[in-house]
Formats: C-alpha cells, sequence, structure tokens
C-alpha cells in the first residue's frame, strides 16, 4: 500500500485523536464484557463468562433477555414500516400534486421537525392514558413514528423530486392508472431512498430510550434500553453483565450498519440522488 | 396500424391566470403527420400533453374521427408518445420497457413477446433488448421509446422533440427514419419541434404557434412561400428573412432613405416588407456597403448596409464582395412579402 501523501498524514492523525476516546470507550465495553475486572483499560483477574448468564436465564427479577429483545425488535420493525410507507405516501402527494394548503403544510412539517420532541413528553402522556395506549407498544411506536415522520418526508420528497415527470408521463400514456404509476414506477425507482430512510428508521428506534422509558412501565414490554438502564439503577452496578448487555444490544445494529452503510451514506449525502 | 383523423375544437388550457393554449382549432387528416412548431412556451407541449390526455384542458373539446376523447384516461385514447427525454423506465430492460404498454393490456406473453421482437427489429434495436436504458447510446435510447410509443399500434403518435437530444449527424439520419415508419404504418402523427429544419422536413403540414395561439397550418412549401404572418416569416427559414420596417406609399414601400417597388397594390400606410435573402442579388440598383460577409460553405451571406438600413443577401462564394465594398442591391420584385402594421400579411 502507498503511503499517505504528507497532507492526508496530518489529517489523518488529527482524526485518529479526535476518534481516541470513543475507541477508548468500545475497547473498554469489549474488555469489561469479557473480564472479571477492569482497571483502565487493563484487564485484571481472569476471564469471566459469568457477565453472560443473563443469556440464558433471567437475572434478579428481569424479564428473560427474549423479552426485551423481541420487543425491541417489534418496536424498531414496525416503526421503520409504518415510517417509510406513510412518509413516501404523503412525500410523493407533496412532490406530485396540487392541493390546497400544500405550502403550508411543508413548512409546518420542518416546524415539527425542529421542534424538541422531549417537551412534549409529558402532553403525550396524557393523550396516550386518554386512548388507552399508555404503557403498550403500540402506543411508544405510535409516538416514535409521528417524531421521526418529519424528517422521512423531506427526506423522501427530495428523492421524488428528483424523479423526472416525463417518465410518469409516459406510464400514464402506456396505459397506467395513477396509483399504478406510483406503485409501479415512482416507487421501485426511489428504492434507494426507501432503503435509506427504512435502515435510518430501524437504527434510530433500535437506539431509542426516552419514548419507552417514560411512556412503559411494565417489564413485560421493556425495550433493550430500559433492558440495560434496569442494570444501572441498582446500589451495586455490575459493570460487567452491563458491558455484555451493552454488547448485545449493539450487536445487530452493528451488523445492519455494515449491511446498510451505502444507503445510509445517501441520506447523509443530501438524499436527492437517486 | 390504421390513423384516425384528430380533431381540436376551441382547444383552451389555463394554468392559474397563465393562457397557455387559446381556442385552438385543428384538424389532422388520417395518416398525416403534422408538425406543431414554435419557440419554447408557446403552447406547442401543453396542446400535445392535452391530446395524450396527461392535461385536461380548459374549454373545448379533442375528437379522434367522431369519438370525443378530452375526458377519458389516457388508457383509453390509445396513443403513443416518446419524450424529449425519451423517458424509458430506468429499472426496466429494454425488452421490458417495450412490452410494457402490452403487459398493461394483459396480453398473453407469446403475443407480447412476438409483438415486442418486431417492432424492435423494425427499429433496429432487436440485439440490444436485454440492456438497460443506462447501457445503450442516446440514438439507440431514441428507438426504443419509439417502439415502446408503436408496439400497441396506436390510432395517434405524439412525438415531443423527440430528436433534440440526439447528435445533429444522427438526427438528420433520425428525421428520414422516422418520417418513413410514420409513412409505412399511416399513423396520424403529431410531431412537436422547435426547429423549423425538423418541421419543414418532416411534416405534411406545419402548424406555427405563438403564446398560446395557432398563427398558420400550411405544407412546408406554402409556409415558406406565404407566411401568414411577421413571426412565421421570422420563424420559418434559414438564413432568417429580412423584415422592414416602413410606410406603403402608392407603389412604393419607403424605408429609411429608401424605396422599394411593390408588386401589388396595398393599402397606404405603415407595415412591414419582407425579402428572403436567396431571393436578392448583387447587381441592382440599391446602392450600399458590405459589412459582413459569413461563409455558409456553397453560399455567402452577406450584410449590405444601405444608408442606415441592413439587408441580408445570399450570394454563391464566386460573387463573394470584399468587406467595406460598395454594391447594388437589388431585389426580386415578385418574391417579397408585405405585411401590416399588425403584422398580418397583405400581399402579394
Amino acid at each position: 500500500m502507498p503511503l499517505l501523501p504528507p497532507r492526508w498524514r496530518l489529517l489523518v492523525a488529527v482524526l485518529a485523536v479526535l476518534t481516541l476516546p470513543i475507541g477508548a470507550g468500545v475497547l473498554w465495553l469489549l474488555l469489561t464484557g469479557w473480564f472479571d475486572q477492569v482497571h483502565g483499560l487493563l484487564p485484571v483477574g481472569g476471564w469471566s463468562p459469568e457477565n453472560w448468564r443473563f443469556l440464558w436465564q433471567p437475572v434478579g427479577g428481569r424479564p428473560p433477555l427474549r423479552v426485551p429483545l423481541l420487543n425491541s425488535l417489534i418496536f424498531a420493525t414496525v416503526v421503520a414500516a409504518l415510517e417509510v410507507v406513510v412518509a413516501s405516501l404523503a412525500a410523493y402527494a407533496i412532490s406530485r400534486m396540487a392541493f390546497p394548503g400544500r405550502r403550508a403544510f411543508l413548512g409546518l412539517v420542518l416546524v415539527l421537525h425542529a421542534f424538541p420532541a422531549v417537551s412534549l413528553l409529558i402532553a403525550i402522556f396524557y393523550i396516550l392514558r386518554l386512548l388507552g395506549l399508555f404503557d403498550t407498544l403500540a402506543g411508544v411506536i405510535l409516538v416514535k413514528v409521528a417524531l421521526e415522520l418529519p424528517l422521512g418526508i423531506w427526506l423522501m420528497k427530495g428523492f421524488f423530486d428528483y424523479l423526472s415527470w416525463e417518465i410518469e408521463m409516459a406510464a400514464l400514456v402506456d396505459g397506467m392508472s395513477r396509483w399504478g404509476v406510483f406503485w409501479r414506477i415512482a416507487l421501485p425507482l426511489v428504492r434507494p431512498g426507501l432503503l435509506a430512510l427504512g435502515t435510518f428508521a430501524l437504527l434510530s428506534a433500535w437506539g431509542e430510550f426516552i419514548l419507552p422509558f417514560t411512556l412503559i412501565v411494565s417489564s413485560q414490554r421493556w425495550t433493550m434500553a430500559m433492558y440495560m438502564q434496569s442494570f444501572l439503577s441498582e446500589a451495586f452496578t455490575d459493570f460487567g453483565m452491563m458491558a455484555a448487555v451493552g454488547l448485545t444490544y449493539a450487536a445487530p445494529v452493528l451488523v445492519l450498519f455494515v449491511l446498510g452503510q451505502r444507503y445510509l451514506l445517501n441520506i447523509y449525502a443530501g438524499g436527492v440522488k437517486g | 396500424m390504421k390513423g384516425i383523423r384528430l380533431r381540436l375544437e376551441r382547444l383552451s388550457k389555463r394554468f392559474g391566470r397563465v393562457v397557455a393554449v387559446h381556442a385552438l382549432d385543428l384538424e389532422v387528416g388520417a395518416g398525416e403527420l403534422v408538425a406543431f412548431l414554435g419557440p419554447s412556451g408557446c403552447g406547442k407541449t401543453t396542446t400535445l400533453l392535452m391530446i395524450a390526455g396527461i392535461y385536461q384542458p380548459t374549454s373545448g373539446a379533442i375528437y379522434f374521427d367522431d369519438r370525443r376523447v378530452d375526458h377519458l384516461h389516457p388508457r383509453d385514447r390509445d396513443v403513443g408518445m416518446v419524450f424529449q427525454s425519451y423517458a424509458l423506465y430506468p429499472h426496466l430492460t429494454l425488452f421490458e420497457n417495450i412490452a410494457f404498454p402490452l403487459r398493461l393490456k394483459r396480453l398473453p406473453h407469446q403475443e407480447v413477446a412476438a409483438r415486442v421482437r418486431r417492432t424492435a427489429e423494425l427499429l433496429g434495436i432487436a440485439p440490444l433488448l436485454d440492456r438497460y436504458p443506462a447501457q445503450v447510446s442516446g440514438g439507440q435510447q431514441q428507438r426504443a421509446a419509439l417502439a415502446r410509443a408503436l408496439v400497441k399500434e396506436p390510432q395517434v403518435l405524439l412525438l415531443d422533440e423527440p430528436l433534440s437530444n440526439l447528435d445533429a449527424q444522427i438526427r438528420v439520419q433520425a428525421r428520414g427514419e422516422i418520417r418513413r415508419l410514420q409513412q409505412e404504418l399511416g399513423v396520424t402523427t403529431i410531431l412537436v419541434t422547435h426547429d423549423q429544419a425538423e418541421a419543414l422536413a418532416m411534416a405534411d403540414r406545419v402548424a406555427v404557434f405563438s403564446t398560446g395561439q395557432l398563427l398558420q397550418v400550411a405544407s412546408p412549401d406554402e409556409l415558406y412561400r406565404r407566411p401568414a404572418t411577421t413571426f412565421v416569416a421570422r420563424f420559418v427559414g434559414h438564413p432568417p428573412m429580412n423584415l422592414l420596417e416602413g410606410t406603403f406609399t402608392n407603389g412604393q414601400f419607403v424605408c429609411g432613405r429608401q424605396r422599394f417597388a411593390l408588386p401589388a397594390a396595398v393599402p397606404p400606410g405603415p407595415g412591414y416588407l419582407g425579402v428572403r435573402p436567396e431571393d436578392l442579388h448583387l447587381r441592382g440598383e440599391l446602392a450600399g456597403r458590405v459589412v459582413v460577409v459569413e461563409s455558409q460553405g456553397r453560399q455567402a451571406l452577406v450584410t449590405v448596409d444601405l444608408d442606415g438600413v441592413e439587408l441580408k443577401v445570399l450570394v454563391d462564394q464566386a460573387d463573394r464582395p470584399a468587406v467595406g465594398a460598395r454594391v447594388g442591391v437589388g431585389v426580386q420584385a415578385d418574391r417579397v412579402h408585405l405585411f401590416d402594421a399588425s403584422g398580418v400579411r397583405i400581399g402579394p
């Protein structure tokens, strides 16, 4: 491999220094998960599979791992699916159709996106209670989807705007219905956008903490983030096991990120390049 | 494939307060090719999209033979259309692109395959059918788009600037091919173009548009010889016609210090005199000085200044004068075009 040019070497050095704390954190997580004790970044004592016993048995009054794991899986996939479906329908309408209030709607969506969701938590709590959705996964899913939709709509609108009108006109002339044009021409052509939004929504929902923490009580409905948090709240914190839980929690994300990073890059590159 | 007669009646389209097309009347015969010619924004593409069924007319009617179609969905009109960008479906192979309209008609698979092959062979793209649009050249994409429009054997073929994205060389060749194909199939065709040479070369008749209105519908020859307005006179023909603004008095047209004899009697008053560069020569009596000489291959376009009035004269390269030379411009009196002050032709 050829050496980097001098200017690049400096850049890489700076980036390496900046990344160091994060790298150290990940290293700590890995070591702590597998060893008895870790002082600084040095493992002390022996190798400790005990840290992983939550995998096969319930620990300290918590539900077995499969409960929060399954809840998180349901939460993330349903949120992602709903978000992709609703955002693409809304974005297509906004991108392609003239209707009264279109501009106002677009502006409102943008404002909602900028609005800090945490400030709504108490109101949301009351609304869910009123609807009988408090302490249910469905309730949190609805809230999460609603809060993420503005971003999704704007993102998908960018992808649809980039589609040529003439292709849709051609499909109409070829004999397709308006709905068919959306379903069989427009959607396949914004596939990169759908995948990007889907991956993004999945990751965001998987990592969500504050909404389930506030809106769910029963341990049978915990998500992974709450399961992990429960290890912190005791007088004695088993850092070894918590690190192991953290690694378990992070594993699917790493896999998904490796598989989906091509689509994610699309989002961060502005989202308009189909 | 049998073409139908197409009739537009008082067809209008408004977008908000903007009138895109105003009270258009036009009849296109069965199997005829009519070109819609005009600058961008003149309403020609809007009219085409109303015929296709993409736009709903604000008022007026569209008839295919005696069937009124303006309220019908595009799929019930049986039109084929080629778009300027070709608008091929990028996620489908050329085969699937061409098969698309047939699949929507739910034709049996074997018939779809047979018709796609036949159309592709007709257009010389049969070896490319399993490629994607991005993998073939612009000319091949254009043929694929034409194949997709023709494969369902439409009653009307609509071409929206189908050649404007091609290289100049292929364009002239494609012109001839499209025209031949259209005549062989006998399909009624509308060609939208802003290129007057393309319109004159391909069409049976040319309809000239300006700001949403139809100015003249005529054969290419007639359009060239007897433009109905100064707009048509300026737009059709290359190099463009000389148009002088001046006054008609008894038997003469006065422009600046120049006087031109008139071939026909016209009412006195302000107006325009037009004369094509090829209808002028440099062996006449109007004294002037050569300002610019542009080589045009076999001929040269000479700009002559006649005391403040500039005329462009087309001469053979052999007779090409030097810049600054004193020349006498002559007019073939029977080849001038006379227009009144509003630009409408009044003679000869």
